[in-house]
């Protein structure tokens, strides 16, 4: 793995993926010289990878309700939320709620 | 005709001998019922039975008891236990035939819904002949036949902020296996409100989430989710499909949720979500936040302290049923009849079904050519659109008509305003849709 790169994977789910071209997991690699928060990843997908209107997947500057955030298996809420510095070999997932039955 | 005659009256004679068979096992299961009755009054025939636990429950049950994540002492709870099913579909069956199952004292059942025949795929307790029977009623005679020694409790009512805490108080945890976002925010609040934990599942396509909420000092629904979410970007089991097996494992893991709450030997899972993903075939389970001291109703200084209007904080009906949708003038639509009667005389027409593929895939109209309603818009759509129209057309544009048709008549109305933008022409929906096909011009044609 080169080293001045970041790796890290977003993961999307219940749902969410419809957004993404119906994408699951989506590799993503950015230079390592910038920072990456998770406030500026959301930013980032709805300009590069969304395929839907951006109001299902974001309100302001965060995720719309119904969707919830993970690092490593964590909610965000535990952690910094969007001010969360993305590490190399992270998994970043998003995750719409399941309300069928 | 007299063939067609014969079978009928053979068909006739079937069904009265079946309506009477059905009449004698409710009198024979009555007398069981009767029986049982009397003997639990006496049980002074030389049978030793520990403080709680039957003869028969001993027999029954000695293989889960002798597992120490139950015991005896954990059967004896199960037996003193009740517990609340909202929702008696794909979540609803699994959890309370295991419920059932393992000898779970009381099992209150909540649905206003009837069985038809596209829940039989997956909500397996409801059986071929209780099609058009209410739910909670089809549900209770699976129950019973699997275990007649339960209280089973049935609810044929909307669950709504005017029953839920009156119905809530009789049980001791809610299992909700509901189909909307406005039920859950019910469930939710009225679980809250009224102290039980609630086991919550959902499950939609080839996923399936659960978690517990409510749970000692665990998160409630609110906690995670203050907010509801856009109605548009919710989807349903009847929209989006649901593969059986799935919410099946979900609600069977609902009762074994059900079965920790009540011994108090497994784990539960409170601030914790499972996921299954049943193409990927992985289970996840993820770590949730804990209780939000500013939660609206579970917080420290809770502002909400009573039942709402959910269809309105939702923004969306307590179904998961498409309700009308009514955007186009009386003179922009016609009525399947119509269609059938412009198809008949050969009269100029397009007509257009903007299902999805796979839907167009399983039933169609002979005369209809498939553009799904989200393609419409996209440049490639308006030329192919245009060429089919100009084949359609000809030379007697004037005569000419587009026609759109879908499931039940809601995208075609979007569509047309599109088409309307697109060809300069008359444009207009089949009201009702495929289902209303169905049921004015073809009763061959199938409902789903």
């Amino acid at each position: 793995m080169n080293t001045e790169q970041l790796n890290f994977t977003v993961e999307f789910s219940g749902g969410a993926e419809l957004l993404f071209n119906k994408e699951k997991t989506h590799q993503v690699c950015f230079p390592s010289v910038e920072e990456w928060t998770i406030g500026k990843l959301l930013i980032w997908l709805r300009d590069n990878k969304l395929t839907e209107r951006p109001e299902l997947f974001m309100q302001g500057d965060t995720v719309r309700p119904g969707i919830l955030v993970l690092v490593n298996d964590t909610d965000w809420e535990l952690l910094d939320q969007l001010n969360y510095k993305i590490a190399r070999g992270d998994s970043i997932t998003f995750i719409s709620t399941l309300h069928g039955g | 005709m007299n063939k067609q005659l014969e079978i009928d009256n053979l068909l006739q004679s079937k069904e009265r001998e079946i309506a009477e068979l059905k009449n004698l096992l409710d009198q024979k299961n009555e007398e069981i019922e009767q029986l049982r009755k009397s003997r639990i009054k006496y049980p002074s025939d030389g049978v030793i039975e520990s403080d709680a636990l039957s003869k028969d429950d001993i027999e029954r049950y000695s293989r889960q008891m002798i597992v120490p994540a139950i015991g005896v002492d954990g059967q004896k709870r199960l037996k003193k236990a009740s517990v609340l099913v909202v929702g008696c579909g794909g979540l609803g069956c699994p959890a309370a035939q295991y419920m059932a199952g393992c000898g779970i004292g009381r099992i209150g059942l909540v649905d206003y819904d009837v069985v038809e025949r596209s829940n039989l795929h997956r909500q397996l307790l409801h059986a071929e002949f209780n099609l058009g029977v209410p739910k909670v009623t089809s549900l209770a005679q699976a129950l019973l036949r699997l275990n007649s020694s339960l209280k089973i409790d049935e609810y044929n009512v909307q669950l709504s902020s005017a029953n839920a805490l009156e119905i809530f108080a009789k049980y001791d945890i809610i299992v909700d296996a509901s189909d909307n976002v406005a039920t859950r925010y019910l469930v939710n609040d009225a679980a809250v409100l009224s102290g039980r934990p609630l086991v919550s599942g959902g499950a939609v396509g080839c996923e399936g989430q659960l978690t517990v909420y409510n749970y000692k000092d665990g998160p409630c629904y609110r906690c995670l989710f203050p907010e509801p979410p856009p109605p548009e970007t919710v989807s349903n089991c009847s929209d989006v499909g649901v593969v059986g097996p799935v919410p099946g494992c979900i609600g069977v893991l609902q009762a074994l949720q059900v079965i920790h709450i009540i011994t108090e030997k497994g784990e539960v899972a409170s601030g914790k979500l499972l996921l299954f993903d049943g193409v990927s075939f992985t289970f996840r389970s993820i770590r949730l936040r804990g209780k939000s001291p500013t939660c609206k109703i579970c917080g420290s200084e809770p502002t909400i302290t009573q039942l709402m209007d959910y269809e309105q904080f939702c923004g969306s009906p307590a179904n998961d049923k498409d309700s009308g949708l009514n955007i186009l003038d009386a003179s922009e639509r016609v009525s399947p009849v119509f269609l059938e009667q412009a198809i008949a005389k050969k009269l100029p027409l397009l007509l257009i079904d903007v299902r999805s593929p796979v839907e167009f895939e399983m039933c169609r109209l002979p005369e209809s050519t498939n553009i799904p309603l989200k393609l419409l818009n996209k440049e490639e759509t308006v030329d192919q659109l245009k060429e089919m129209w100009a084949t359609v057309a000809g030379n007697q544009n004037a005569e000419s008509r587009v026609y759109l048709v879908c499931r039940r008549g809601n995208d075609s109305q979007l569509g047309v305003r599109r088409v309307q933008n697109i060809l300069k022409c008359q444009v207009f929906d089949v009201k009702g849709g495929l289902h209303a096909w169905s049921r004015d011009v073809d009763p061959s044609f199938p409902i789903y």
